[in-house]
């Protein structure tokens, strides 16, 4: 039995990468792309927690926050010490001073999620909810009031790094690590502490760990995406990161479908084409985005793509299955 | 003998309610012991403090010599207590099969790290782990079903599969909470069958909170009786049967009716 998920990755990576050399958008095409891919990665990796974990995180925009100044500090206050050091401004340096700020922006992120989860994650459903509603107003605060980060007024990116390349890299790698987590038996504890808590634990499963390491997680990964979206827009607000944008990805994870990573992507894609597509009729924009998520929600309670699962909609990719004694498959 | 399980002198208060009084229960390795009782007296909540999901006021709770008293409950679950629940507590998104797998999750030797990279070890481990789901779900004539979601079962089918997921934590005490509840006779019949089956193959203890009397005395070597929290009477079933005082406490009082007036 092979495992094909690792060649997947790298040939999805192999694929951003030939695409983003290769392939020239005009500027207005590829700023959608991109706004595509860091929303797939924030939603795919939300979704571990509020899809897989049943936790109901409102805070996602709060750790995207942490990891776009994170990242934006260390290029912005490192990168000239960096360049000098490794001999000027080459392809090389400025791809490793990217992918280090990225990584730091995401251990800043990951570390803070386990700061707000520990204690938070004792709460159940609404209440976790407006906890991390809070620690979310709480970053995004602090960020304000850092004079070092400009504060209120935004600060400015001085590298514009993001590409293609590095967006869609990365959410491979999401995908990758919350779809193989899920899948096996190690991250079926994810899916019983959504089901019953207290079942879960009296299995063994300690829930309270399961819940943190998820948090964690997700928080990584929207650490990570913060770092590409402030690479990419250049200019970094307090306000980008309010209480809208943890919204605003939470509905890709509930249209989606939730604990649905095909559902979560496209609904990623959908909602980020959707108001630019409305462009032409202007000031009816958001009626008619608010309008159709309203009858997808009527039509499809379940998200668009509930009740279909990654395993079934990539049978097709697999030749073996996991055999079983009896030659049927799981 | 050495008790396996060895409650001692355990009390319970939630404010000012005493819902078990100075209990004292040892279960031995092997031993079917019956927990039986009128409603409220306290019967789940002998189980709540033995998983940890509450802690007793003062008291000690022994597992195979070593105290169990203020841990998680899944720590007392890796320890070797597994039980059912009273309303069946299944996974309901996952199906038959990862019910049953989930039960191995604290047992891995893999952890997440493995789970990302997919080495050798870690697909072997997953093997292992899917041949091992499969045999004890055939022990319960479960496996035709492994692929079916496990709230389409039937009622029964779900008390089994509930009782085969406790088991898969490979426990040494199984505690089962209203197996009976809702069952037609022909079900409970099949069910002593299963609890007796259960105690001889796997070579476990079993504790056994029941309102059915049959199954009760059917089954249970020893019988504890429990009343308003306080432990009224312990025996085999011919001495629980004759016991007044669990009479009493079943039936009332015993009263000279009055005498017919002309």
């Amino acid at each position: 039995m092979r495992d094909w998920s690792k060649f997947a990755l790298l040939g999805a990576i192999l694929v951003s990468l030939l695409v983003s050399q290769f392939i020239h958008l005009d500027p207005y095409f590829s700023i959608v792309v991109v706004n595509i891919g860091i929303n797939i990665i924030l939603a795919v990796s939300l979704n571990l927690v509020n899809g897989y974990t049943g936790q109901f995180s409102l805070g996602h925009a709060g750790f995207m926050a942490i990891g776009a100044y994170t990242s934006a500090a260390i290029t912005s206050f490192g990168g000239p010490r960096w360049f000098d050091w490794l001999g000027g401004i080459n392809a090389f340096t400025t791809s490793t001073l990217f992918v280090v700020a990225l990584i730091v922006g995401g251990l800043a992120a990951a570390l803070a999620g386990l700061v707000i989860g520990v204690p938070s994650l004792r709460l159940k459903g609404d209440y976790l909810a407006i906890a991390t509603l809070g620690f979310g107003e709480i970053i995004r605060v602090i960020i304000q009031n850092t004079d070092a980060m400009g504060g209120s007024r935004g600060f400015s990116v001085s590298g514009i790094y993001t590409t293609i390349f590095w967006t869609y890299s990365v959410a491979a790698i999401t995908i990758y690590v919350v779809v193989n987590l899920v899948h096996s038996a190690y991250g079926r504890g994810f899916l019983t502490v959504r089901d019953d808590e207290i079942a879960a634990e009296a299995i063994g499963v300690n829930t309270t760990k399961y819940k943190v390491v998820a948090f964690v997680l997700a928080s990584f990964f929207a650490g990570i995406a913060g770092g590409l979206y402030a690479h990419f827009i250049g200019y970094l607000t307090p306000e980008g990161f309010g209480f809208m944008k943890s919204i605003e990805i939470i509905v890709m994870v509930i249209l989606g479908g939730m604990g649905n990573t095909v559902g979560v992507i496209f609904a990623a894609i959908l909602l980020t084409i959707l108001p630019e597509v409305l462009r032409p009729v202007q000031q009816y924009r958001m009626v008619i985005y608010s309008l159709m998520l309203i009858i997808l929600m009527l039509t499809r309670p379940q998200g668009l793509f509930g009740g279909l699962t990654w395993r079934r909609s990539t049978s097709w990719l697999r030749r073996k299955k996991i055999p079983l004694e009896d030659g049927s498959a799981a | 003998m050495e008790a396996l399980l060895d409650l001692h002198e355990c009390t319970v208060q939630f404010g000012g309610l005493t819902a078990v009084n100075a209990l004292s229960l040892q279960i031995g390795p092997n031993d079917l012991v019956g927990l039986i009782g009128p409603n409220g007296a306290g019967k789940t909540t002998v189980f709540n403090i033995i998983t940890g999901i509450y802690k007793p006021t003062s008291g000690t709770i022994t597992l195979a010599g070593s105290s169990i008293v203020g841990r998680k409950a899944s720590a007392i679950a890796e320890r070797g207590i597994a039980r059912t629940f009273q309303n069946i507590r299944l996974f309901e998104s996952l199906t038959v099969f990862d019910n049953v797998r989930a039960a191995f999750t604290m047992r891995l030797r893999h952890g997440i790290a493995h789970a990302l990279w997919r080495g050798k070890p870690f697909l072997k481990e997953e093997r292992e782990i899917n041949a091992q789901v499969l045999e004890i779900l055939s022990i319960f004539q479960l496996e035709k079903a492994h692929g079916v979601a496990c709230k389409s079962l039937s009622y029964g089918d779900q008390r089994r599969l509930e009782i085969v997921r406790a088991l898969a934590t490979r426990p040494k005490l199984l505690l089962l909470d209203e197996p009976a509840a809702g069952m037609n006779p022909s079900e409970k019949d099949d069910l002593m069958k299963l609890i007796q089956f259960v105690k001889e193959k796997f070579q476990i203890a079993v504790l056994l909170v029941e309102h059915d009397m049959k199954v009760v005395m059917g089954i249970c070597q020893r019988i504890v009786v429990l009343d308003y929290g306080v432990k009224i009477a312990e025996g085999s079933p011919e001495e629980i049967r004759r016991n007044p005082k669990v009479i009493e406490a079943y039936l009332g009082e015993e009263t000279t009716p009055p005498a017919p007036t002309p």
